[in-house]
């Protein structure tokens, strides 16, 4: 039976949504080990061999099931770098939950780099949840550096879901997307730093295939004296949508820079981009003012729902 | 229940002191429905903001059932008993219908609840309750929201800036209902309105009309409303704003 402690748990509340050990297919990556698994009819999760980290292979036709691989971390001064690839056979419709969680009361770092790759297969439609979180009392940085590969074959469907909204001191996410015909990618990003944390996002959407599409946005808070960058490039090479999209806002001494770009090698091309960066409208506060917050208060609603 | 004392108000415009409102005193009573009218540019507006603290007097002071209130943030009158409706509606990303109500009513709102303030200002409450305060909805159903968050509060002032503005006909005629049925059920409470319109000055029980940031007259509606139709400081309900010069009103 899997035994966690208390901080493990509260860490797979916050990255997992969990409470329990989850339903279906899974593998919870605790201290570098993993401490429980289960693979279904359906999905099987091996370890790799040659380095650290997981296969994890869905059969064609797999409808309405879910696989969770989160990781928790709550011994001052681990690194570790794993990759895990998943295979998704054409047909399927999966809901994929990963996320790590540090926890460092230590004075030393402590670093997870997940590199995942999605092979998804013809019409399969996957929705992907990656949570991050960080949390703990010392000096040692919590940080996180996840890299994500998808290459999507023709008319699947890919739908992530990316937050990192506490505790993490430094990130480089890098994204990278490649989709064949008929492929559609949608990404949510939502992302806050505070303190003297460092956030850099990037995304390298292909859009390879005629009819395929992209929609990246991102919504972003700075505070105190954090850092971001978000750097989103769509490149069309064929008939193709692609939007991408920076909503910021800054607050304290917080400094945003978004780089979005856009690359169209095909006249059927068709691809926008916006970025909007600025400090919580004063009008905002004021209406929440009226309805007796105080202005704490009413910064905290906005920031809230800007990100949910 | 609200009173203002020789309050004046001013700004510093081009290097030089320009006065919006200069030395206004009056009073809404208990159980009354005031309305503020008269030309654009007058002060009407600032009058609203001083009374709801996001505006402070340059001179005089504004008392609230008897307690000084000059001084109180915006938070504190809140608190106390004013409500605000903006003239224009602020408007918010990811915050949704129900979340401003519940916000407004200060509890965690049922859903049947904040239904019955939207059905109140004319809005199909299933198609708006999750929806986000955003550049999605128009500028009508935007002013209807903003009155039902006024609603839900249901506290001891409730002042509305030109709610008419920016509003439909068919919503206008729907907005009179709230305000009537606002009045019909004003025991314990006031109301005060900013408007120009005709058939809310007809719903008032004292007319007060200011011009370049004074009282210029203020009583009873039957003594000021005469004296007031047909004026821009009473428009009649086909006209939502003065017409353009040589061209006809349209209805």
């Amino acid at each position: 039976m899997l035994k966690l402690d208390e901080i493990q748990k509260r860490l797979l509340k916050e990255v997992a949504d969990l409470h329990t050990v989850p339903e279906g297919a899974y593998n919870i990556r605790s201290n570098s080990k993993s401490v429980g698994r289960q693979s279904s009819a359906n999905i099987e999760i091996t370890s790799k061999t040659d380095v650290s980290g997981l296969e994890i292979r869905i059969k064609p036709g797999t409808k309405n099931e879910s696989v969770h691989i989160p990781v928790v971390m709550t011994e001052s001064g681990l690194k570790e770098v794993v990759y895990n690839d998943f295979y998704i056979g054409d047909d399927c419709d999966v809901v994929i939950v990963a996320g790590c969680g540090i926890d460092n009361c230590g004075n030393q770092d402590s670093q997870h780099d997940g590199i995942h790759r999605f092979f998804v297969g013809k019409n399969s439609k996957v929705k992907y949840v990656e949570k991050h979180y960080g949390s703990g009392d010392g000096s040692g940085k919590r940080i996180l550096n996840p890299g994500t590969e998808v290459y999507q074959e023709e008319g699947s469907s890919v739908e992530m879901e990316m937050v990192q909204i506490k505790g993490v001191d430094d990130t480089v996410r890098t994204t990278k997307a490649e989709l064949s015909a008929g492929a559609k990618l949608v990404v949510r990003e939502r992302l806050m730093t505070h303190g003297n944390q460092n956030a850099v996002s990037k995304y390298e959407v292909y859009l390879n295939g005629e009819g395929s599409s992209a929609d990246v946005v991102s919504r972003s808070v700075a505070r105190e004296n954090s850092y971001q960058k978000f750097d989103a490039k769509i490149i069309g090479n064929a008939p193709c949508s692609g939007h991408t999209e920076c909503d910021s806002i800054i607050m304290d001494n917080g400094r945003i820079l978004a780089v979005p770009g856009l690359e169209a090698n095909d006249l059927d091309a068709s691809l926008v981009h916006e970025a909007a960066i600025g400090k919580i409208a004063g009008e905002q506060i004021i209406k929440l003012m009226t309805l007796g917050l105080t202005e704490a208060e009413a910064e905290e609603q906005i920031i809230n729902g800007f990100l949910s | 229940m609200l009173q203002l004392k020789n309050v004046c108000f001013g700004v510093e415009s081009d290097g030089k002191d320009k006065e919006i409102i200069r030395d206004v005193s009056f009073e809404i009573p208990d159980n009354k429905l005031v309305v503020i009218t008269g030309p654009n540019g007058g002060g009407k507006s600032t009058v609203a903001k001083l009374i709801a603290g996001i505006e402070k007097p340059t001179e005089g002071r504004i008392y609230f059932n008897g307690e000084d209130i000059t001084e109180k943030s915006i938070t504190e009158r809140a608190k106390m008993g004013i409500a605000y409706a903006f003239q224009n509606p602020v408007k918010f990303k990811g915050i949704h219908v129900l979340d401003l109500l519940k916000i407004a009513s200060g509890k965690d709102l049922k859903i049947a609840e904040a239904c019955e303030y939207l059905s109140a200002v004319g809005l199909c409450a299933r198609d708006y309750i999750g929806r986000e305060v955003n550049s999605s909805l128009s500028g009508g159903e935007l002013k209807r929201i903003e009155i039902a968050t006024v609603l839900a509060r249901s506290l001891a002032l409730s002042v509305f800036d030109e709610p008419e503005a920016g509003i439909d006909l068919w919503s206008f005629q729907n907005l009179i209902e709230v305000f009537d049925t606002m009045r019909k059920r004003i025991e314990n409470s006031s109301i005060l309105i900013i408007s120009h319109q005709e058939r809310i000055l007809e719903i008032s029980d004292e007319i007060i009309v200011l011009k370049d940031g004074s009282i210029e007259k203020q009583g009873k509606k039957e003594d000021i409303l005469p004296s007031l139709i047909g004026t821009p400081e009473a428009l009649g309900v086909c006209r939502n704003n003065v017409p353009v010069k040589g061209e006809p009103a349209v209805c």
